[in-house]
């Protein structure tokens, strides 16, 4: 998503009484005078020890943020990684709105760094600011002569520790503006051996995610849903979960969407659900078949465009020497986190509830609990909880899953905690797809090889119109997530002209890691690829050619260049073949080579995936190498082999054994390389993936077979 | 019926039906969490355990076939000299993400080794074929079991 950049007031520092120092963003907005009264949310707190603690506004499902938000506050405060500890922040939008989000608190779109760099530097830095003025005032010397080091006050020749200083500190009215560390004073920040936060307790089995709630007395409730998706539930017989040990109760859901099982434990509540028989309705359900909603997106690339995406005239085409076309076809993915999805309620001794969720945007189901158990919000609590994956499933505009929990929650008596599971099967066939999109690609080339005319038309679903984002993504009917990544493209191409249809929702669909990117990506790099030929000129170079003197083509030059050096472009050991692309998405630039061996008759290897990213200033290295390495598997694993199908609406897919993941050897080796810079930082949990599958079909491309119509395997190609 | 079992060193008696995966025994029941659910169809291998001493599919390993059985997961599996060694190299590299499928792939890297303490890049791939991390950490996986390879043989 690229989304507009709504930045309010900024950092306003307080300081609370007693022994916990904390610093961060008053609900007014107002600057606190380390009064006994003033209210904070904030994003560090420090006590008496000397331990602080960074409050996380953004969820923790893998990419990073629990680590790279604590480093910018260990670096402003002058602290070890070793000193510091994370928590994640309550829902309250008011003081932990995403930057980008217009006000709804969430992760997304690749923010969570870019929006938070400034506001967690400016909380450390306050925070170091009222513990240095209370030990200036402590030893009777001035601030200016004191720095915190590894969480020692020293300087004028006296040496303590900051928590010494915290009771003081609190009293203190912190700065509006505190002054910032210089990018040559970080220590952390960029330091490629900082390690993660989260390593230790995700390798011994104590880390908590909202799969492993247990509440004393808590019931499991699993949901049977229709097969096709928009189906109402008509009638259940629960005559047979009865005889299942641990059965509670069934019964519909008040939104006649599905069947509640009640159970005591997950393993009752799944037999139940098996046992039950369910009539449905399905009068208003999907019914067409995947081939059928393809054909009508391969039919919506024909004839006018409903929209003018770049309102630019058409280049000359019929004075092309040649024309190269190609349409390409993206079918339906799921997302399948590691984590099914699941979510925990219960009843709070105020009358209230907490929700225990791994929640990627904790303002909709916030407010969505509010509304169905009709509560006021400041009743509603969120405990976010670390997230097994989400690559978007998690971050739903309504709310999907924690809907359905409430709804459970709203027909029991409410004294019970319920704790909704999702299974994997329930996961792969419950929609919310990356939705299937078309395009189709017209490009004429001058008798010299230049381009004259780009005519790239897109078809597919809107994933934003009638969400709570339409109103930031879609402007005069364009959905900008359709055709982020064409439309916006850092490449000089003449006579580009973009035109866009929407088609009928198939089936309910949502981002999925890197939104539109996943689909524009592919068919740009691959084009560029088969246009490069077609005029005799190397991939590189010509990609090269058409990168100009703007700000975004020289950084996106550069990646190009950079994985070309480093990948051994045009070198490929004898028996491999290699291919390349570029892909600006959520402000980062990525290049990437992949080197492959085999062929598509035989089976394809990949051997060797050589990365080149410029994300601004990369806060934790190691990090992110880790998102390009994860989004490169993302990207490759699911145009192998991966698709949702529907037969007569019917998902076709249920677990992974048909729905089959990248395993540990489809995939070689996975070389990152990151450009030093000075720019702000950008994203870095998608920007790995676009680039990543038009690469390996340009490698593919290079021994026969031009792939356009994904997964892979539907265009013959084999894998090893 | 009662089952009889030895989970990490502790003896339990546990009333469970016939057919009941181990899965919801050890985290249900006995409320050790660090064993996951990702797929119930022994698919993914997030649910990996150790019976007497090897990695099995706790989804697909059935109650009554585990009658007197030694359990070990990953709350305990640092105590042995091979599980320390992955759970350092892991630390070292930093292997994880989301970290939702690492307990089975650590118990998956943990049998291996103890039948193979240095294996190749392929031995690797082909044993730890069936545990999926959609995060896509294979590369770190790989290198975190040959730098435990590395600390054993130290």
């Amino acid at each position: 998503m690229t989304l507009k950049t709504s930045r309010r007031g900024f950092l306003k520092s307080a300081a609370a009484a007693g022994a916990v120092l904390m610093v961060g963003l008053r609900p007014d907005g107002a600057l606190a005078a380390g009064s006994e009264t003033a209210q904070l949310n904030p994003f560090v707190k420090i006590n008496d020890q000397g331990r602080v603690v960074a409050i996380i506004k953004h969820f923790e499902k893998g990419q990073g943020p629990a680590t790279g938000l604590s480093t910018l506050i260990a670096e402003e405060i002058g602290v070890t990684m070793d000193q510091i500890d994370y928590e994640f922040a309550p829902s309250n939008a008011e003081l932990y709105a995403n930057l980008f989000f217009g006000g709804f608190q969430g992760t997304g779109g690749s923010t969570a760094m870019a929006n938070s760099f400034m506001q967690y530097r400016q909380a450390g830095a306050a925070a170091r600011t009222v513990i240095l003025e209370a030990a200036a005032q402590a030893w009777g010397v001035e601030a200016g002569s004191l720095d915190i080091v590894d969480g020692m006050v020293t300087g004028g020749g006296q040496s303590a520790p900051l928590g010494d200083f915290v009771a003081a500190a609190a009293q203190l009215e912190a700065p509006a503006e505190p002054v910032l560390k210089t990018p040559e004073q970080w220590r952390l920040i960029g330091n490629p051996q900082v390690r993660r936060l989260d390593s230790e307790i995700k390798g011994n089995g104590t880390a908590m995610y909202a799969m492993d709630v247990h509440l004393p007395n808590q019931m499991v409730v699993m949901l049977a849903r229709p097969e096709q998706s928009g189906g109402l539930v008509a009638s259940f017989d629960d005559s047979e979960a009865k005889s299942i040990k641990g059965f509670i109760r069934a019964a519909t859901l008040p939104n006649n969407a599905a069947v509640a099982v009640y159970a005591e434990n997950t393993w009752a509540a799944m037999q139940s659900r098996d046992a039950l028989s369910v009539e449905w309705d399905l009068s208003a359900a999907e019914t067409r078949d995947s081939t059928q909603i393809k054909d009508e997106i391969l039919a919506a690339l024909e004839g006018d465009a409903e929209y003018n995406v770049t309102k630019t005239e058409a280049g000359p085409m019929d004075q092309a020497a040649q024309v190269v076309e190609k349409t390409f076809y993206f079918p339906l993915l799921a997302h399948a986190p590691m984590e099914p999805l699941t979510c925990t309620i219960e009843a709070n001794e105020d009358g209230g509830v907490t929700l225990h969720d791994g929640a990627q945007m904790p303002t909709g189901p916030h407010m969505a609990l509010a509304q169905i158990l009709q509560l006021p919000m400041d009743k509603v609590r969120i405990n976010t909880m670390l997230a097994g994956g989400s690559f978007g499933r998690r971050a739903t505009p309504n709310a999907d899953y924690q809907v359905e929990a409430a709804l459970a929650f709203a027909i029991t008596d409410r004294t019970r905690p319920v704790k909704l599971v999702w299974s994997r099967e329930d996961d792969v066939r419950g929609g919310m797809y990356r939705p299937a999109f078309g395009h189709k690609v017209k490009v004429g080339l001058s008798a010299e090889g230049e381009i004259l005319a780009w005519e790239h038309r897109i078809a597919g679903q809107s994933i934003m119109k009638g969400t709570a984002f339409e109103s930031m993504m879609v402007h005069d009917g364009i959905d900008h997530s359709s055709v982020e990544g064409v439309s916006d493209t850092p490449y000089t191409l003449p006579g580009f002209r973009v035109g866009l249809t929407d088609t009928q929702k198939a089936t309910s669909t949502l981002w999925w890691r890197s939104v539109g990117h996943t689909h524009t990506g592919y068919a740009m790099e691959a084009m560029m690829d088969l246009v490069a030929k077609a005029a005799g000129r190397d991939p590189v170079e010509f990609r090269l050619a058409h990168l100009g003197d703007s700000a975004d083509a020289k950084r996106k030059a550069a990646v190009l260049k950079l994985a070309a050096e480093k990948g051994n472009w045009g070198n490929a050991p004898a028996g491999r073949s290699q291919g390349i692309a570029v892909h600006k998405s959520f402000g980062s630039f990525v290049a990437e080579v992949v080197e492959i061996s085999g062929n598509p008759d035989d089976g394809v290897q990949i051997e060797k995936v050589t990365c080149a990213v410029d994300c601004g200033i990369a806060v934790n290295p190691d990090v992110v190498k880790a998102q390009i390495e994860g989004g490169v598997g993302y990207g490759i694993g699911h145009v192998m082999r991966d698709e949702i199908t529907l037969t007569g609406g019917v998902v076709d897919q249920s677990n992974f054994p048909d729905y089959e993941p990248l395993r540990i050897g489809d995939i070689g080796a996975i070389e990152t390389h990151i450009i030093p810079s000075a720019e702000a930082p950008s994203g870095i949990g998608e920007p790995g993936t676009p680039p990543s599958a038009p690469a390996l079909a340009n490698a593919i491309a290079n021994t026969g077979v031009i792939v356009a119509n994904l997964p892979m395997i539907n265009d013959g190609v084999e894998f090893a | 019926m009662t089952i009889n079992l030895k989970l990490n060193g502790v003896e339990h008696s546990v009333d469970a039906e016939p057919g009941t995966p181990l899965l919801w025994v050890i985290r249900d029941e006995l409320k050790l969490t660090g064993t996951k659910f990702g797929c119930g169809v022994a698919s993914c291998g997030a649910c990996t355990v150790h019976v007497d001493g090897e990695p099995a599919r706790s989804c697909q390993t059935f109650i009554e076939d585990v009658e007197g059985a030694e359990i070990t997961t990953i709350e305990t599996i640092g105590d042995t000299p091979e599980g320390a060694a992955i759970q350092q190299a892991w630390k070292e590299l930093d292997v994880v993400q989301c970290g939702y499928c690492q307990s089975g792939q650590i118990m998956s890297a943990v049998g291996l080794l103890q039948e193979n303490p240095k294996p190749s890049v392929e031995e690797i791939n082909d044993y730890m074929n069936g545990n999926a991390c959609r995060c896509a950490t294979y590369q770190r996986i790989r290198a975190g079991i040959q730098r435990a390879s590395e600390i054993l043989e130290a």
